[in-house]
């Protein structure tokens, strides 16, 4: 739990008095001498996790690896306050999955008052949470599995505290061990970074594109898009629309033209610019189609036999409101493209994207970035953590109350 | 990565109640088990999972397996039943107003498809209801949005109302509706901008557009791959707005499309088209009963059990069933099977039916030749009726006249009777194993190795 009271303050910048916290670090304290069989247990908990926690880390001066230090960063508060950066990021994660929260996590809550056991039908209550996250069932089923080993471990008997150590297997289960790989490769300064979207109708390909544009752009690159959908009505003018209010070039060729052809000229044009980044645009289609997916391939060939190695990153846009059919999706595109990441797009509804964790588990693709809105800036790395964060937000600070109380 | 579908998922569940008379409390729950896990893989949400389960259980106990047919089958019937029942049995119309013109607004989630099939409707309505359409470009927020609803309709040779995108969406699809009167367009096709549902301000925007002029339809366009989301999306769109009909996109991906089944059971308003395509024809009328199989992961069952029972003898049956038993199993009975087959339709199309069979590698691809049943009846016919009831005295001569009356030759005979022989020999296995248990499923092992 401690970590969740951690990862807390470092996301929310730590607004409230140092005595309120002070408070909170004593009334840890008593819980841990009160509970001396599962203390070792928990510190290991924390230090695996906060090994994860390394990009966040970097972020925040004052971060802090144990108890100790973590005194020390909230006397160091007025330096926190000075970076509202991970503040309001936290913020736009916590307003982007408003709807999401309240849907899920009050369910949480309701089910952690409803159930003052953890038995089995708070097992089952809880799966049923999950599978409506669009989670998926395998994903589901391993979860609960881990949490009812987790449980008995740590002998756990009553809800209270329980959801600090679902969102602590959620985060697991998504990284898996693996390092948490958002940072996109780019290439050493002086040579073409090539990104390449991939993905199916409607999931938000070009405004991605756009966004992460001027993303790219506003950390001092140049950027040059290449308008590789040349099927969809209105495709290329939609991209030349993002190019306009970004600022950069948009290479393109009439509507109907080989895709592969508009990405060999767009290379070509990006070198002679001596342009930093090219993201090229692609039509979107269905994974089943398979004379499309075959010119996907050739697009990519066309791509790797310009630029030794490129495309550098293989972003594959995927809609938040999809259900088990990403994952398909997903093994699809990774076959055909080699897909290095997922952009999980329209996570300001109500949908949860939940079966990005499946993804992650099964396939291995990190998702690098997400989708918070419409505006230019909209655009967020994702963070795991943030993410479970996002979707237990309540339900952690009413624990941490309670604890306080 | 196929999901597996329920008729695989129930595999396990049948074997241990084969042969069972009837179908037990306990059986039926372990099978909703298996029905419940399918149709959340297929995206329907897990609320109307429960609610459809609970139903289906209730019509499942107790049920009398029918002669021939497996608990299993039966099970996947009652499943499959409701399932087209709740997605509404027929087809519904357009509901066109009797004072032109007709008003069609298209609403939904960003990315659905709104624009795409606004132009696909179009189409039909020129094709299939030979009206006169006015598209209306009334997306003013997505870049190059109106370019796109342009474009369409330049391809469709359909004019397209278009005021750019500084002019609020309400005043275009005023001035619109005005237009569509003086120039006597008897059909107005609106496209929105997509919008989250809770976004209130843009619901706003669609219940002020709604205010204009009461639409005839109202249709919410649906991406087939929406996951569990589906039922708030629809449920918001149908509260704010007041929806009359859904449009479900991209259907023609590998989606098992669950979202309909959800949508339907909020809603309860009729599906009334399915996106089947990028081209601009691809625009089909629902058919619940599709959709059904589709969500259940399987192939055309009930059409293929329905077929079954109307085909198959059931007498006639019993009857082959002692002797396969008996070992008494004869070229005339083998004959009279495969006219029981043929009386079922095309071999193509009935394995097409199977579930499974299109997963099956290759088998999707086979092309079975009619013929080559046509050629196996051949030899039997000309076989004597001694030479039918005992194959064993077919010697050479014999195999040269047979091939010489039935326009073969020796080779086919040759194959057919060894193959006949191997079926002989299987079933003797066959039947041992389940002596007693009174097998009641047909089944003839070997029966495809003839069509190779």
């Amino acid at each position: 739990m401690s970590f969740f009271k951690r990862l807390k303050d470092k996301l929310v910048g730590n607004p409230t008095e140092e005595e309120k916290v002070v408070a909170m670090n004593e009334e840890e304290a008593t819980e841990q001498e009160q509970d001396d069989v599962t203390v070792p247990a928990q510190i290991e908990k924390v230090e695996e996790v906060s090994v994860t926690e390394s990009p966040i880390e970097t972020e925040i001066p004052g971060t802090i690896e144990d108890q100790e230090q973590q005194e020390v960063a909230i006397v160091e508060e007025p330096e926190v306050e000075k970076k509202p950066s991970a503040w309001s990021i936290t913020q736009k994660f916590k307003a982007g999955l408003e709807k999401t929260r309240n849907s899920f996590t009050s369910k949480v809550n309701d089910l952690v008052a409803r159930y003052r056991k953890v038995d089995e039908d708070f097992f089952e209550e809880l799966e049923d949470l999950l599978l409506q996250a669009d989670v998926g069932f395998e994903t589901v089923m391993e979860l609960m599995d881990k949490l009812r080993f987790e449980v008995q471990r740590k002998n756990i008997k009553d809800t209270n505290g329980i959801q600090a150590i679902i969102s602590e297997k959620l985060v697991e289960i998504y990284e898996q061990g693996e390092e948490d790989l958002i940072e996109l490769n780019m290439q050493p300064k002086d040579e073409l970074t090539v990104i390449l979207f991939v993905g199916v109708n409607g999931v938000g390909k070009t405004t991605t594109i756009g966004k992460l544009a001027h993303r790219l752009k506003s950390q001092g690159k140049t950027v040059v898009l290449a308008a590789g959908d040349t099927f969809r009505a209105g495709a290329i003018d939609q991209l030349q629309v993002w190019g306009d209010r970004v600022g950069c070039e948009v290479i393109k060729q009439s509507e109907g033209s080989d895709p592969a052809a508009v990405m060999y000229d767009a290379i070509r044009a990006a070198k002679n610019r001596k342009a930093d980044v090219l993201i090229c645009d692609t039509a979107g289609r269905l994974q089943n189609k398979v004379n499309l997916m075959n010119e996907l391939e050739k697009v990519h060939r066309v791509i790797s036999r310009e630029v030794p190695n490129a495309p550098h990153e293989v972003l594959l846009a995927l809609d938040a409101t999809t259900g088990q059919n990403a994952l398909v999706q997903a093994q699809t595109f990774k076959e055909a493209t080699n897909v290095t990441g997922i952009v999980l797009t329209k996570l300001d509804g109500t949908a949860k994207g939940g079966i990005v964790l499946a993804i992650r588990n099964k396939l291995h693709i990190p998702v690098k970035f997400v989708g918070l809105g419409e505006q230019m800036d909209d655009l967020q790395p994702f963070d795991a953590e943030r993410y479970v964060y996002g979707l237990f937000a309540d339900g952690l600070d009413k624990e941490l109350q309670n604890n306080e109380d | 990565m196929a999901f597996e579908g329920l008729a695989e998922r129930l595999q396990g569940t049948i074997q241990k109640i084969k042969g069972k008379g009837k179908v037990s409390e306990q059986d039926v729950k372990e099978m909703m088990r298996e029905v419940r896990f399918a149709l959340i893989e297929a995206d329907v949400n897990l609320k109307v999972v429960k609610e459809f389960v609970k139903k289906v259980s209730e019509r499942a106990v107790g049920v009398d397996v029918m002669q021939s047919l497996t608990p299993g089958q039966q099970v996947i019937k009652i499943v499959q039943d409701e399932l087209t029942e709740l997605m509404g049995g027929e087809q519904s119309p357009i509901k066109f107003n009797t004072k032109p013109p007709t008003v069609i607004m298209m609403v939904g989630l960003q990315g659905a498809g709104k624009t795409t099939t606004t132009g696909k409707l179009a189409n039909v309505l020129r094709k299939k209801y030979n009206r006169k359409p006015l598209l209306v470009a009334a997306d003013v927020y997505r870049p190059a949005a109106v370019q796109q609803l342009q474009t369409l309709g330049k391809q469709l040779s359909l004019p397209v109302f278009a005021l750019g995108t500084d002019v609020s969406p309400v005043e275009i699809a005023r001035q619109a509706i005005e237009l569509a009167k003086e120039e006597h367009h008897d059909v107005v096709i609106i496209d929105t901008a997509g919008r989250l549902h809770i976004d209130e301000e843009l619901m706003q925007e669609l219940k002020d557009i709604r205010a204009l002029k009461e639409p005839d339809e109202v249709f919410l366009v649906v991406d087939a791959m929406t996951g569990q989301d589906a039922v708030n999306v629809a449920e918001s769109f149908n509260e704010a707005i007041g929806i009359t009909g859904v449009v479900l996109t991209k259907l023609d991906g590998d989606t098992r499309g669950g979202a309909a089944l959800s949508i339907r059971s909020v809603t309860q308003k009729p599906i009334k088209f399915v996106g089947m395509g990028e081209k601009m024809d691809a625009l089909e009328p629902f058919h619940p009963e599709r959709m059904a199989s589709r969500i259940l992961g399987m192939g055309d069952v009930l059409s293929l059990i329905e077929k079954a029972q109307a085909n198959v003898d059931e007498a006639k049956a019993k009857e082959l069933e002692e002797k396969f038993k008996t070992q008494s199993f004869t070229f005339d009975d083998f004959v009279e099977q495969l006219q029981q087959v043929k009386k079922m339709g095309p071999l193509d199309e009935i394995l097409k039916m199977i579930p499974g069979a299109g997963k099956i590698k290759g088998l999707d691809n086979v092309k079975v030749d009619d013929k080559q049943m046509g050629r196996v009846e051949a030899i039997i016919y000309s076989m004597t009726p001694a030479e039918k009831t005992n194959p064993e005295i077919i010697n050479g001569s014999r195999k040269k006249r047979i091939a010489k009356g039935s326009g073969t030759s020796i080779q086919e005979v040759n194959r057919l009777i060894k193959q006949f022989d191997e079926m002989k020999k299987m079933m003797k296995q066959m039947t041992g194993m389940a002596s007693g248990k009174g097998k009641k499923k047909m089944k003839l092992p070997g029966f495809d190795s003839l069509f190779k």
